[in-house]
């Protein structure tokens, strides 16, 4: 150490030094505390086990019916699978006006399926059964018109949520005086071929979530 | 502590004295901590509040040596505490039962403070870390329902971490770091059991005492809302103060009294409190592609879920049923009138106390009901009356006719 930095005990104190070195040291801690934290923050994050069981999944769907639902896991979440009849698919068009989001533009889907039936192919419909308020399943009112008090007679077919409410269509967009802001999510998914789904895979590149 | 001209006590009592100073904390917090003299039955729901915070650590410590956390042996372990271990059904009961108790006996403790203007000046920071209390223990006592992983557990898990994706930009990866997967699943459950049984815990320890110090400072409030530091005696202790040991204590304990014979009458003859403490959709495991029909959260919580589902758009949903949260802790700057007790206000205060008290039951009552059109109509009116209380005290507050207020405390009865 140099004569001039060294100090004896009857030197003044530099207040300066001091306030520069404590700021520093503050900071220098306060940079050591971000990076300490990051791996407890870091833990909470999806493990590679919940990552690893949440990979694509393979649908049949020769035995679905018209008219009929499939509600398959994915990620842990419902995915409803619907053959719509040519009656379903047609009445679509009928009732944008009491629709939130009818074109769809506010709401969560892939490219392909941002089209008046929200899907790749008219009849089979693919969405995550996860209302898009609170995350209840909403249930299935296929049926035109419904004793349901908040569905009634004029109910164009489609679901209801038990928890608060919310209506959508059967192509998964949502009524106007739901709780609901946007229409239910659409995964991404593609057709290897003509009786088979593949949920969380687009077909685009390899390994796509 | 000690005052230096004190003399040392012989024998082990002066040992210990030298060393930690009990008897100085006896002195200042019990037997020379004076409080005012005209308490009333409002002033038992404090010390209760403590009593059953730990009541809930001791059952809670009992319920962790048998309870397994994990999504596959939660449910059949607590329902193993219910048929298979000693007296299982006895501290599971305490502890469902005592959840209940706390919310109820924190509500009358914060109306209280609304009757009396506790909050006020000096008193604002004892209200805040009071409300920070409050706050813990809605965050404890929702982990706490989820743990038993019952259907209405894991649905109430999925509503209430959703409500966090309406939070711009980031809502979606934080929800999906808050559950650790794609849904609700076991790393989930895990962490809620380490939050509920360890940290929260710990932070609700640290804010009672943080609570309890900033009580100590100012002293209570009292109900005719006078600070009774102002008029001492020769002596300096405050005219119209009373120590606190033994008069609270024994008054405290009368207290105590009335309240376990209630809350024993529910744990042994009422539990379930008519699906309202433990509802009939949790004796079923959870399971991600049921909901439960219909779903209701625990009654402490309806009246912000009722204010919840009022709104037909899900963010500014969220955002109300937050402002109605944190509107309590606004209070003491929002009331600006010259009087703390509701004896000395006005009418206009009176009333809207009323409507307030009103509305905050209603919408409790509404969150517990289907929804239905006439309903999120009367959620509306209510959480109308709700805000109104908080938002337009600035102005109705100052233009109260207040009474005046007298020089000394005053009894009824």
């Amino acid at each position: 150490m140099s004569e001039a930095g060294s100090q004896t005990a009857d030197s003044p104190i530099d207040e300066s030094r001091r306030k520069f070195l404590t700021a520093a040291t503050s900071a220098t801690a306060a940079v050591g505390v971000v990076f300490a934290a990051a791996p407890f923050i870091e833990s909470w994050a999806p493990s590679e086990r919940a990552k690893a069981l949440g990979v694509p999944i393979s649908v049949p769907l020769a035995n679905l019916e018209p008219g009929q639902m499939l509600t398959y896991v994915w990620r842990l979440k419902p995915i409803y699978i619907i053959r719509r009849t040519a009656e379903m698919v047609a009445q679509l068009s009928a009732h944008d006006a009491q629709l939130k989001d009818p074109k769809s533009a506010d709401s969560d889907q892939p490219a392909y399926a941002q089209n008046e039936q929200r899907s790749r192919r008219p009849d089979i419909m693919v969405m995550i059964g996860i209302c898009t308020h609170l995350g209840c399943l909403p249930k299935a009112h296929f049926d035109v018109g419904d004793p349901t008090p908040s569905l009634g007679p004029t109910w164009p077919g489609g679901f209801l949520c038990p928890c608060h409410g919310s209506r959508f269509d059967l192509a998964g967009r949502v009524f106007d005086g739901s709780p609901a802001s946007v229409n239910l999510v659409i995964p991404p998914y593609s057709f290897p071929d003509d009786n088979t789904l593949l949920v969380g895979d687009d077909g685009t590149k390899k390994g796509a979530a | 502590m000690s005052t230096p001209n004190e003399v040392t006590k012989p024998g082990f009592w002066g040992w210990l004295n030298k060393r930690l100073p009990v008897d100085s904390f006896i002195k200042g917090s019990l037997t020379e901590y004076f409080a005012p003299k005209n308490f009333n039955v409002w002033y038992f729901f404090g010390s209760l509040a403590l009593l059953v915070l730990v009541m809930q650590l001791l059952s809670g410590i009992f319920l962790a040596m048998f309870y397994k956390p994990g999504a596959a042996t939660a449910f059949d372990s607590v329902e193993f505490i219910m048929r298979e271990v000693n007296y299982g059904w006895l501290i599971r009961y305490l502890h469902s039962t005592g959840a209940s108790a706390f919310f109820l006996v924190v509500y009358l403790h914060m109306f209280r403070a609304l009757l009396y203007g506790s909050y006020k000046a000096p008193r604002e920071l004892l209200w805040l870390f009071g409300m920070i209390i409050y706050l813990a223990l809605m965050a404890e006592g929702f982990m706490g329902y989820v743990l038993p992983w019952g259907n209405m557990s894991y649905w109430a898990a999925t509503v209430i971490i959703n409500l966090f994706s309406t939070i711009p930009v980031i809502g979606t990866g934080l929800v999906e770091w808050i559950r650790g997967d794609y849904g609700v699943a076991d790393a989930t459950l895990n962490r809620f059991f380490s939050l509920h049984v360890v940290a929260i815990p710990l932070i609700l320890l640290m804010l009672v005492a943080l609570h309890l110090i900033a009580l100590r400072e100012n002293g209570s409030n009292n109900p005719d809302g006078i600070e009774i530091k102002d008029k001492k005696g020769a002596d300096g202790h405050p005219l119209d103060g009373i120590p606190f040991h033994p008069y609270y204590t024994v008054k405290d304990i009368v207290g105590v009294c009335f309240f376990l014979t209630l809350f024993f009458i529910v744990v042994f003859f009422v539990p379930t409190m008519g699906k309202l403490f433990l509802e009939p959709a949790n004796f079923e495991p959870a399971d991600a592609l049921s909901t439960p029909n219909p779903i209701a959260p625990s009654w402490y919580f309806t009246p912000y879920y009722a204010i919840l589902r009022a709104v037909p758009n899900k963010g500014v949903g969220a955002l109300l049923l937050l402002v109605a949260v944190l509107s309590f802790f606004f209070l003491p700057w929002l009331d600006r009138s010259p009087v703390k007790s509701i004896r000395y206000r006005g009418w206009i205060f009176k009333t809207f106390l009323t409507i307030f008290t009103i509305s905050f039951l209603a919408l409790m009552w509404l969150g517990l009901q289907e929804v239905s059109t006439v309903y999120v109509w009367l959620a509306r009116i209510f959480a109308v009356g709700y805000f109104a209380f908080f938002w337009l005290m600035p102005w109705y507050s100052r233009w109260d006719p207040v009474k005046p207020v007298p020089e000394r405390v005053t009894y009824h009865g």
